[in-house]
């Protein structure tokens, strides 16, 4: 069978094209096409990582402003409450030196109210030794003659006046 | 409704096609055997088609050294248009009854016997092939060299096909069968082979010029690239792989004093490449002369009953001929694959060695 034999013409222009074929594509075909898909590969993968390191960092930053939040939050929270603790010392304060001058006052008017009445016994006193003065006289000029009986009223009057004499 | 119509149209069409074939075959008789291997085998022209009982061709060189003449190169319409019994220049073409030769350019000797030269003629087969070089370069080489000059750039859609199919095959067939390290090695004469193989087995399947050739249906062609694997298999084995075929491990008595291993080891490295040769080779052929058969089978039914059963033959036949022919697409990928898969595999198994060592 001619069929199933080898012809030596066609077999050298087979293996003349194939291998031009064959070098030309070796050399500048596949290696660049195959280059330049690793290249392309890699360069994706890594700027895969590259995004992934940046999320990473985005969320640690992100992770940082929550907390910044946070601390400011707890502050402000800490400032109000400081400010309201200030307030009711100020008001207590206020309250306590008011409490002071007030009694203070009341201390003042009680001792002017005591001198008042001091003065007020006196002239009361005054009064009454005026009093006492008018009315011996009266009963020096009623009773000049006997002199039993003006030391006998005189005693009967301190008598009568023991209690006022002693207060 | 409309679509019926237009098929049923279609089927007289059909039938009517054939119907002119037979009636201008009615004056010979087919002859099958020549019908279908004229068209399968390598020829010295393009046979286009037939015009009043004259061919148009596309005709191609005819290289020839005889040893009595020494070189001779002319046109093959000087040898194709020969009369029985006529010669151009001491050479005649043997017709497809030949048991020799048949359909192979002879040379009348000076005893007048028929002797066949040296013959290096540009065939149809040798046209087919660097069609496909041809084609190969011009479809890889623009993308190589968009790639060289930006390889980050975005690529385009003709370069993204470019890749799909470099990968198909990169990642498919070779970067599992061979060391991760030999890759770029083999890579460059696999994908070749690939793309070569697969190329000319759908150009094979265009049935006008300048496709058609049966390139991969060819022993020759099959041969010589069962032979490249042959020797990317066995000039580029590592010392492991030697090892392993002349001194194997198995008993001492089955190498010694009489080397049985050895022998049947060294004898399996040919055995590999002659299983690949033989089924790209079979596989191919056998697709192209299912669909000459059915073709075929329009003439011999039409020539033994009459033209109407003939009609009514076309129309099965060209329905199966369709189908014959979306198979072979098939068929040329699967082909393609199986004949760079086990050139991987044989590879990658004379490189094994040093890889696990390492």
């Amino acid at each position: 069978m001619e069929l199933f034999l080898p012809e030596s013409g066609l077999m050298i222009w087979m293996l003349i094209g194939f291998l031009i074929v064959l070098f030309i594509l070796a050399k500048v075909g596949w290696p660049m096409i195959m280059g330049a898909v690793t290249k392309r590969n890699q360069h994706i993968s890594d700027s895969l990582v590259a995004a992934k390191e940046a999320n990473e960092a985005l969320a640690g930053i992100e992770a940082a402003k929550e907390k910044a939040i946070a601390e400011q939050q707890a502050e402000q929270v800490r400032i109000i409450n400081e400010s309201q603790e200030l307030r009711k010392q100020l008001i207590e304060e206020a309250r306590a030196e008011a409490r002071s001058e007030a009694e203070k006052i009341v201390a003042d008017a009680r001792i002017k109210i005591q001198k008042e009445q001091d003065e007020a016994m006196n002239q009361i006193k005054a009064e009454v030794i005026t009093l006492s003065v008018d009315i011996a006289e009266k009963l020096l000029q009623r009773e000049l003659a006997d002199k039993n009986a003006q030391s006998r009223y005189v005693e009967e009057i301190l008598k009568e006046n023991q209690p006022r004499i002693e207060a | 409704m409309k679509t019926l119509l237009r098929h049923i149209i279609l089927f007289l069409l059909l039938a009517f096609v054939s119907l002119g074939a037979l009636h201008a075959e009615e004056t010979e008789a087919l002859d099958v055997k020549s019908f279908i291997f004229g068209h399968t085998s390598d020829g010295y022209c393009f046979h286009i088609t037939e015009i009043k009982g004259k061919p148009v061709c596309v005709w191609l060189p005819v290289i020839v050294h005889s040893k009595e003449s020494g070189w001779h190169c002319f046109s093959s319409k000087h040898v194709c248009e020969l009369r029985e019994g006529e010669t151009y220049q001491g050479f005649f073409i043997a017709p497809m009854t030949d048991p020799k030769h048949p359909g192979k350019l002879m040379e009348v000797s000076a005893s007048g016997e028929a002797t066949r030269p040296f013959d290096l003629s540009f065939t149809k087969n040798a046209f087919g092939i660097f069609l496909v070089c041809g084609f190969m370069l011009a479809f890889f080489l623009p993308a190589a060299k968009k790639y060289k000059k930006d390889p980050m750039a975005t690529p385009t859609k003709y370069q993204g096909m470019v890749e799909w199919l470099t990968y198909m095959v990169l990642d498919g067939i070779i970067s599992p069968s061979i060391p991760k390290s030999k890759v770029p090695k083999f890579a460059p004469y696999l994908l070749t082979v690939f793309f070569f193989i697969f190329f000319c087995n759908l150009f094979g399947l265009i049935p006008f010029f300048p496709f058609g050739a049966n390139v991969t249906g060819n022993l020759s062609i099959t041969l010589v690239l069962a032979l490249c694997t042959y020797v990317a298999v066995n000039i580029f084995g590592n010392r492991h792989y030697w090892k392993d075929i002349l001194w194997p491990d198995v008993p001492l008595f089955l190498k010694f004093p009489i080397p049985l291993m050895p022998i049947i080891e060294l004898v399996s490295t040919l055995t590999k490449p002659f299983a690949l040769m033989i089924r790209l080779f079979a596989n191919i052929l056998a697709g192209h002369i299912i669909i000459m058969v059915l073709m075929a089978l329009i003439f011999i039914i039409g020539g033994m009953y009459g033209a109407g059963l003939g009609s009514a033959t076309s129309i099965i036949s060209i329905f199966m001929m369709v189908f014959m022919t979306a198979l072979e697409c098939l068929v040329a990928y699967i082909q393609a694959y199986v004949f760079t898969m086990l050139s991987s595999i044989f590879i990658g198994m004379a490189q094994e060695g040093e890889e696990v060592e390492s």
